[in-house]
């Protein structure tokens, strides 16, 4: 009893049930695929389909990536330089068992830069202006406010957060000239 | 079981060459993935958070089909076999049941975008594996991977373009967005299938909430969700490859990702569910096109789609307009002065549309049954009402019996205490409890009532 099912799991590289769930899974996607080849635009929609994982994968993740390497490549230049001379001043404050360390001010760029962002791919359309004549038809309204609305809350997000690391940074400060 | 295994399945040979024959990419072996924050504990969790979100969006989004009358084949896509929901009447009660069904797909799809995304971080280094496939196992399930992934980035592409109005895709959206959502679906059970337990485990690797003391160790493993960046360590190293090889000093805390993900979810939370309340909360969607109020006064609530984009003349809503009733064989036609003149029904109640928005107005008019036994219909099995619309979708729509039957359900000649605005149906528009607003025609020109016995 034991001897097939070891075999077939050192063929097939998995349980029978693993078959089973695939099996079940690529005969709906495949029947799915059999309806929608009828359509007209089925081209399209295949497109559309492994373009969205292509479009992530290979284009938003590389960019958002490269982005935070190149954020915290640049601020860990500007802090190493900036914690040795500050070093020099003010000693990094110690507490019984854990040392407070100075903020970085890297999260305070990526937070809002990664909200920002993700606001704009949301609700692109309305902010880019995109299907100007269904819009008016389904709504009576132009797309005019997105933009500056999009913008406003950016300016917004960057300066909560800028003003969030202000005051830790003087807390900080503080808390380091009380110890030192 | 699955993609995790080391060894090679049948035919041993074919495994094992493609597994000497890496491409020219760099990265492959693993090493440029720094991230220490990366790890079955920390994907679990995005993990458990779809696997209770996603069901609703999915549960949601096939009630909102069967919504639309499916029976009388105005259900969109039409021809979808058995993919869909056992056929049942939609009821009219709670009279906000379209609206929260829809309000709930469309708002919490949009909630778990970035979970979605977070989740999709967190597993991405297994995309750039060598070798992809050590068996056909590993290979079909990663074909799976494909449709899941392609699947819910599919659907989240498409509904967002919808409820913003601009089909850049040039498909048809009802159809991509249905069978998109079944192959999302298909996908998604499998992979739930296959790594429910593996979340499980994940999930009980690590503390969350209260340290866990270890008997014959004196320090506790610290809860993750109260571990700083200062204490955050990478996990384990893993049999799923998830964990980096060579992790990079921690710039944020793993309850920091969290935090992170769980509050990009409610900042597009708290900019999307203005579109479904009434009053100033409306504004704060910002960036929809549903936070936005048309005009003033009475009948200053959102369309859905103008007269003019409908081609309705104004000749045709004016003096001339009559509306004509028909039923068992008799024929009636009003104008509306004598609508007017007949038993005015008012009930408050809200239209919602397939865009997620929805609003709540009083609406008055003649009951649907009054206009049924006028052409001496008692029990009417369905109603067929025609919009003056010549082109467009949503010009007809077949009511149930229920639907019709509803004494809230009205001919509605009067909003807010005035007349319908030519944008909202004037002369006279359908308004049903929990009825996709799409069905609730406008500009009504002729209603048929049928029996149980016209078929």
């Amino acid at each position: 009893m034991d001897r097939p099912i070891s075999r077939f799991r050192a063929a097939y590289g998995s349980s029978p049930q693993h078959l089973i769930a695939m099996i079940a899974c690529f005969t709906l996607a495949g029947w799915v695929a059999l309806r929608i080849a009828e359509e007209a635009t089925a081209g399209r929609m295949l497109l559309w389909f492994v373009g969205a994982a292509v479009a992530h994968d290979l284009v938003l993740f590389p960019i958002y990536a490269s982005a935070d390497r190149v954020l915290r490549g640049a601020l860990g230049r500007a802090s190493h330089a900036d914690s040795q001379s500050s070093t020099a001043h003010h000693p990094v404050p110690r507490r019984v068992g854990q040392a407070p360390s100075r903020p970085s001010p890297l999260n305070h760029v990526r937070v809002p830069a990664l909200a920002a962002g993700l606001l704009f791919l949301v609700y692109l359309p309305g902010i880019l202006r995109q299907g100007r004549e269904t819009y008016l038809a389904a709504t009576g309204q132009n797309q005019h406010p997105y933009l500056a609305r999009w913008l406003a809350l950016t300016a917004t997000l960057f300066l909560v957060s800028g003003g969030w690391y202000v005051a830790r940074r003087m807390r900080w400060r503080r808390v380091g000239s009380l110890n030192g | 079981m699955g993609v995790t295994d080391r060894q090679t399945g049948f035919p041993h040979r074919w495994w094992r060459a493609l597994e000497r024959h890496p491409p020219p990419v760099p990265g492959l072996d693993g090493r440029r993935w720094r991230s220490p924050l990366r790890g079955p504990w920390l994907t679990a969790v995005y993990g458990a958070v779809l696997l209770v979100g996603l069901p609703l969006v999915i549960i949601t989004g096939l009630l909102d089909y069967a919504a639309y009358g499916p029976q009388f084949d105005q259900a969109l896509p039409r021809d979808v076999g058995w993919l869909r929901l056992p056929p049942f009447d939609w009821p009219t009660r709670p009279s906000w049941l379209f609206r929260v069904t829809q309000g709930l797909h469309v708002t919490l799809g949009i909630i778990l975008i970035p979970v979605v995304l977070g989740k999709l971080w967190s597993v991405i280094p297994k995309l750039f594996i060598w070798p992809p496939a050590r068996s056909l196992a590993q290979m079909l399930e990663r074909l799976s991977l494909l449709l899941l992934v392609g699947g819910i980035l599919f659907e989240i592409a498409t509904g967002l373009l919808n409820i913003q109005y601009a089909y850049l895709f040039g498909f048809d959206f009802y159809t991509a967005h249905y069978f998109g959502a079944w192959v999302f679906s298909a996908a998604f059970v499998a992979h739930v299938t296959l790594k429910l337990p593996r979340m499980i485990s994940a999930l009980r690797s690590r503390p969350a909430l209260r340290d866990r003391h270890r008997p014959g160790q004196r320090e506790p493993v610290r809860a993750e969700l109260r571990t700083p960046l200062t204490a955050t360590r990478p996990e384990p190293r893993d049999p799923d490859d998830l964990v980096a090889i060579a992790p990079g000093a921690p710039t944020m805390s793993r309850r920091g990702a969290i935090s992170l993900v769980g509050g990009l979810a409610l900042l597009l939370g708290a900019l999307t569910v203005g579109q479904t309340l009434d009053g100033p909360w409306r504004r704060t969607a910002l960036l929809l096109p549903r936070g936005r109020q048309p005009g003033t006064g009475p009948t200053g609530f959102p369309i859905n789609r103008t007269a003019a984009a409908a081609g309705i003349q104004p000749d045709e809503t004016g003096q001339r307009w009559r509306l004509t009733v028909r039923g068992g064989g008799r024929i009636v036609t009003l104008d509306r002065l004598r609508l007017l003149a007949m038993g005015q029904h008012t009930a408050r109640l809200p239209i919602a549309c397939v865009e997620g928005w929805s609003t709540r107005q009083t609406w008055s008019g003649v009951r649907l049954r009054d206009l049924a036994a006028l052409v001496g219909v008692d029990d009417p099995a369905s109603a067929q009402v025609r919009s003056l619309e010549k082109a467009g979708l949503f010009n007809q729509a077949i009511l149930q019996a229920n639907q019709v039957r509803d004494a809230d359900s009205l001919l509605a000649l009067r909003v807010n205490g005035v007349d319908l605005s030519v944008d909202h149906g004037f002369p006279a528009r359908v308004i049903v409890p929990a009825l996709p607003g799409v069905h609730c025609t406008k500009w009504v020109a002729e209603i048929t009532f049928r029996t149980g016995t016209d078929g």
